[in-house]
């Protein structure tokens, strides 16, 4: 298990680092924070004992909370195993699917974070404290804003 | 915003003043004025507005205060951790200066930008949460959720300011209501009926801010950056929702009042205030919105002021809007070599407004083809939805 699973980190994850203020800085900007599993990480997972997957689950309870006491958490969710993927092509107009899982697939989405934070920096931050993140697979990306700047 | 909006969105910071000059305690009095409110709302537009709303509606949150301490007090005898709770605590606060205060108060340092922002628009501005939520395009429980976290942080700050704090807390509110102003200043038209105009709430905010500071050249100068900004409002987008660029606006449409009192409020201020950052910028939005079409736009004195305003308050995007006001001045080619010191700045290495700017320098000294490359460059790195849109068609134009 991950040596930072744990309230610590969650705590210190609380600490802000207020950007430089810009006078010409544009709207404020969501991110999503996606968690990809990997052979490795569902290795982890499968291998814990009741306890271990016990603590897990209780350390995110407790990042959700804690993201929600900040206003920060929009929606985050945990996705199914890539075993009940299926994929979605239109051939001659007609939606045709496949089944999973697909050997080709290394990385697959595993769960995912839409965040309303300050800044990019704490975006990533946030990232940090999610427990896949040791394995170096959650990835932050900002989201398109309807903001228009003046050109 | 019907009359009994705008009367109630008017009244909130008066009665939210009051309330905790009488009984103390930002965060229940906050609750007690929003359910007074609320209130207000549901009964005013049937049954008329009393002859003193703002009497009414102290009436009524202290009403709903003492029922809070009433209940509350209750709780604690029956959990016996409080004997007797602690009585009402009115801390002496002159009745001046409430808008004031109070924005102050939803600025305070402990609390993350966005809660500030969410706490001025409800405890000062007088919108209820869900509104709120609607302008940020956000859940209205995430908004919820800020506020309240935010009241409680603040419970038990003194509800007046030490004066030696008071600079730097006002730079944070006209911070606040300047980001609450940006964030209104969107392109989108479409579905924005049931949003409330951020941009008017936030000129709303700072007209009352000015009128406790009459002599405050910053605040003077926020609110003529914010009117002549708002002024191209109506030019800003075609029919179609493309963001038109300034050199392309029908300056017909723009709005000559706000142009007029803007630039009225701009000139005062730098004859009588020291300089500051909101007044270098309301003063280059002027040079624009006094320029009869783009062509007599008189950039020497643009670029004059953006060499000002790096001295006052340097910046990656003031770095770059002078490089471009210095390309209007001494042409393309001399832009993009002071275009290529900017980037050296760390800051804005890997800003997409680089290759905009590049782009436009670029298609302006007749290389077609780095111009294409620049646009489509600074189209896949802007988070703006419309501005990547613009992007896009100015490179396939080049195509």
């Amino acid at each position: 298990m991950p040596s930072s699973w744990g309230v610590g980190a969650c705590r210190r994850g609380r600490r802000r680092r207020r950007a430089d203020f810009d006078i010409l800085r544009e709207a404020f900007v969501k991110y999503v924070v996606l968690i990809y599993g990997n052979p490795g990480s569902r290795k982890a997972w499968e291998g814990m004992s009741d306890e271990q997957r016990a603590a897990g689950l209780a350390y995110y309870q407790q990042l959700n909370d804690d993201l929600d006491a900040s206003g920060e958490r929009i929606v985050s969710e945990r996705l199914a195993f890539p075993e009940l993927t299926k994929r979605v092509s239109i051939a001659d107009g007609t939606p045709m699917t496949t089944d999973g899982p697909f050997a080709e697939v290394k990385e697959f989405l595993a769960g995912f974070y839409l965040l309303d934070c300050e800044s990019f920096e704490r975006a990533v931050e946030i990232a940090g404290l999610i427990p896949e993140a040791s394995f170096g697979v959650v990835e932050v990306r900002p989201v398109m804003g309807l903001h228009g700047p003046e050109l | 915003v019907t009359e009994v909006e705008g009367l109630l969105r008017e009244l909130a910071p008066q009665v939210l003043a009051a309330l905790v000059r009488r009984y103390g305690g930002f965060d229940t009095c906050e609750d007690a004025v929003q359910e007074a409110l609320l209130a207000a709302s549901q009964q005013w537009p049937a049954d008329g507005v009393p002859d003193h709303p703002k009497g009414w509606l102290i009436t009524t949150a202290s009403r709903r205060r003492i029922e809070q301490w009433r209940s509350e007090t209750a709780r604690q005898r029956r959990e016996e951790t409080v004997a007797l709770a602690e009585p009402p605590d009115p801390e002496p606060v002159a009745a001046v200066d409430d808008t004031l205060t109070l924005l102050l108060l939803c600025c305070h340092p402990s609390l993350t930008r966005p809660s500030q922002v969410a706490l001025t628009l409800r405890a000062v501005g007088g919108l209820t949460t869900a509104e709120i939520a609607r302008a940020f395009l956000v859940p209205e429980a995430t908004i919820g959720q800020r506020i309240s976290r935010a009241k409680q942080k603040l419970r038990g700050t003194r509800f007046s300011l030490p004066e030696a704090e008071r600079p730097e807390r006002l730079a944070a509110v006209l911070q606040v209501l300047y980001l609450i102003f940006t964030e209104g200043h969107t392109a989108s038209s479409g579905g924005a009926l049931n949003r409330v105009e951020l941009t008017t709430e936030a000129i709303r905010l700072v007209r009352q801010l000015r009128a406790e500071l009459p002599d405050d050249g910053e605040v003077a100068g926020l609110l003529a950056l914010m009117l002549l900004t708002e002024a191209r409002r109506p030019a800003r987008v075609s029919a179609d929702g493309a963001l038109v660029p300034l050199a392309d606006q029908d300056r017909s449409r723009w709005n000559a009042a706000f142009i007029a009192e803007g630039v009225s409020l701009i000139t005062g201020a730098l004859a009588t205030a020291p300089v500051g950052p909101y007044q270098l910028q309301a003063a280059i939005a002027a040079v624009h919105d006094e320029a009869a079409t783009a062509g007599d736009t008189d950039w020497a004195e643009i670029l004059t002021l953006y060499d000002l305003l790096r001295v006052v308050a340097p910046g990656p995007m003031v770095t770059l809007n002078r490089v471009v006001a210095f390309a209007q001045v001494h042409g393309p080619s001399a832009g993009l070599a002071e275009l290529a010191g900017a980037a050296s700045d760390p800051a804005l290495a890997a800003h997409h407004r680089v290759d905009a700017v590049r782009a436009h320098l670029l298609e302006r000294s007749g290389d077609a083809a780095g111009a294409r490359e620049a646009y489509l460059a600074a189209a896949r790195r802007t988070l703006s939805l419309p501005e990547q849109a613009y992007l896009q068609s100015r490179a396939a134009r080049l195509g």
